[in-house]
């Protein structure tokens, strides 16, 4: 049996549609990566899954139940970490779990045991009775997990878990997903749109426009793009693309303020280019496939161009729909 | 790496969970009332502005028209229940900054019914408002009523009734308000004309007609009523003062009796948690 099994789940708000029919499964253990930029429709689709909004059309099913129709069958089985904060900052830390753990109906005799297992993981039990509005944001963002884990469920859905948070506190988050999947018998359902955290996933979803543009392993994923990427700085980016094309046959685009384009061995290539270009170039850096490069040759656009709302280029998209 | 993890297998819901959630929504509405003074003293000052410096001014202008009654032990039972009120409100009104918050997702998406959570707060708030009341019937002696304890205890009963649906009224409003300076306006609209024509401030004999109408439609008459009641009945009065001060509700000729008062009132309550545990299906 699938974790989480989505069929055709559509979302629509007024004429706008923010989930256009996706379909995918979620093995049980595995931690599930959903990337995209902001407004792809990542939040949409984790809240229809944790029955927080109500699809329009198609089905979901989450550890087993439908999440339309055994709603509560489905929250006894989910832990959520929202994007926002969720906790009352006028309670303590550990009046926050007791809370939480009373709502979910945890058996009297493991409330507190649990609790402390729970705060200990995410090393803040010696703050156990400290209020909360006392905590900086990444101890919150510690506590939240804490909590949507403390009712032992099969699914734990993390809204961009780390946004917002500095590099240190997000590698200590990373530090607890990668002991839970040890520890505990569950599967990981995250929504990033750091590229650096997608590749700690089992499996990622590429996710633009309301659409699953690709699902798989973020090894599969890179060795499916296979070239370098090679990005310059020019005087001139306009002749800098014409010649581009004209000399060498490369179709390249203007992304994150440099031209950039992909060949399969970018460190040859760069000596040609600068012998034949016939353009002064400032400067030129060659990398080999990252999640960016995936993003962007299915996408068409890099995520940060995404989320600046610049759209792809052609030719990128047009690769992406070879 | 620990091993031994604790491993909690969920029960399947049902009644005793629903109760669990109702005590625990309930538990952290006292403990939010308790840990925050500045809203304890606040509530607590107006009525006691209203009854020592409103109820001392106006006392000794109406002192020859009412003999052997002070002016602010007429006022002492309108200024319970105006407590209870301000306070059941105010607890209703922390659903709107739950929402502002987030924390009533934390609530909505935990696997429990409505109801339960709804109730809870209610439950939470017209506790918390009795206790803020218990502080104002502390001062019963300082008005000159009597510390009986019938009293007293008759007193605790009616304030718990009129809390509970204050507080519910709160709830239904507050159901669906997405911020707080909206829900405190239209609370504000609400309240003050019913506290006005609810006999809590002034007694409601001899009004023109319009007002004595506006009186009987009013629910919190039927709240405040009750409590007049009982203290005057724990006075030696000359009837002709407790005519004036203390007359009663009547539709017609029918003088409405205390117990089919607090039924009205509780039934309301009961009416106004089935529309907010509805509101809150609704919004879900």
């Amino acid at each position: 049996m699938s974790a989480v099994s989505v069929r055709g789940l559509r979302k629509t708000y007024g004429k706008v549609e923010a989930v256009k029919g996706i379909d995918f499964e979620v093995e049980p253990g595995e931690v599930f990566g959903f990337l995209g930029p902001n407004g792809a429709g990542k939040t949409t689709t984790i809240s229809m899954l944790c029955t927080l909004a109500e699809p329009t059309g198609g089905s979901a099913a989450v550890a087993g139940h439908d999440v339309v129709r055994q709603r509560d069958d489905v929250r006894r089985n989910i832990g959520l970490v929202f994007q926002d904060p969720t906790l009352d900052s006028y309670l303590s830390a550990e009046q926050n779990l007791r809370f939480h753990a009373e709502l979910y109906g945890v058996p009297r005799a493991a409330v507190a045991p649990r609790i402390r297992q729970v705060m200990e993981m995410v090393a803040l039990w010696d703050r156990k009775d400290a209020k909360v509005m006392t905590f900086s944001g990444g101890m919150k963002r510690r506590l939240e997990i804490a909590r949507g884990l403390l009712h032992s469920p099969r699914v734990l859905f993390l809204d961009e878990p780390t946004v917002g948070l500095d590099p240190q506190t997000r590698a200590a988050i990373w530090g607890y997903i990668n002991k839970l999947r040890l520890s505990e018998d569950i599967t990981i359902f995250m929504t990033t749109h750091y590229m650096d955290e997608a590749e700690y996933c089992d499996r990622i979803a590429i996710i633009d426009h309301g659409e699953i543009v690709v699902i798989d392993s973020p090894e599969a994923l890179k060795a499916s793009v296979g070239k370098d990427r090679v990005q310059i700085q020019t005087g001139d980016d306009a002749a800098a693309i014409a010649a581009l094309r004209e000399r060498f046959g490369l179709e390249a685009a203007v992304h994150e303020g440099a031209v950039t384009f992909a060949v399969a061995s970018g460190e040859e290539f760069v000596p040609r280019l600068f012998a034949e270009l016939g353009l002064p170039i400032k400067s030129v850096s060659v990398s080999r496939p990252s999640l960016d490069d995936v993003f962007m040759s299915y996408t068409g656009s890099t995520i940060r161009d995404a989320e600046s709302g610049a759209d792809g280029n052609a030719w990128m998209r047009a690769m992406a729909r070879r | 790496m620990a091993t031994d993890v604790v491993s909690v297998r969920m029960p399947a819901g049902g009644v005793r969970h629903d109760l669990r959630a109702v005590k625990v929504v309930l538990h952290r509405e006292m403990l939010r009332f308790l840990s925050d003074r500045a809203r304890m003293l606040s509530m607590l000052l107006q009525p006691v502005l209203w009854l020592f410096v409103m109820g001392t001014g106006l006392g000794s202008l109406v002192q020859g028209s009412i003999p052997g009654v002070d002016f602010r032990t007429f006022m002492y039972p309108g200024m319970i229940s105006m407590t209870v009120i301000m306070t059941g409100m105010f607890s209703a009104g922390s659903i709107v900054w739950d929402r502002e918050f987030g924390f009533m997702r934390e609530m909505l998406v935990a696997p429990v019914s409505r109801g339960a959570i709804v109730a809870g707060k209610c439950l939470g708030g017209a506790i918390v408002a009795t206790g803020q009341g218990v502080i104002i019937l502390a001062m019963a002696g300082l008005v000159g009523v009597p510390y009986s304890p019938g009293l007293m205890l008759t007193l605790l009963v009616e304030m718990f009734v009129a809390a509970f649906t204050i507080t519910a009224f709160g709830v239904l409003l507050a159901a669906r308000m997405k911020n707080m300076q909206t829900f405190f306006g239209l609370m504000q609209m609400a309240i003050m004309p019913m506290m006005f024509l609810s006999g809590a401030m002034f007694p409601l004999a001899n009004l023109p007609s319009w007002l004595h109408v506006l009186t009987t439609v009013n629910p919190l008459t039927y709240a405040v009523d009750p409590m007049r009641q009982a203290v005057f009945s724990h006075l030696s009065v000359p009837p002709e003062v407790n005519a004036t001060l203390n007359p009663g509700v009547s539709w017609g000729s029918w003088q409405v009796p205390v117990p089919f008062e607090l039924g009205m009132v509780a039934a309301l309550g009961l009416l106004l948690l089935g529309a907010a545990v509805a509101q809150f299906k609704k919004a879900d």
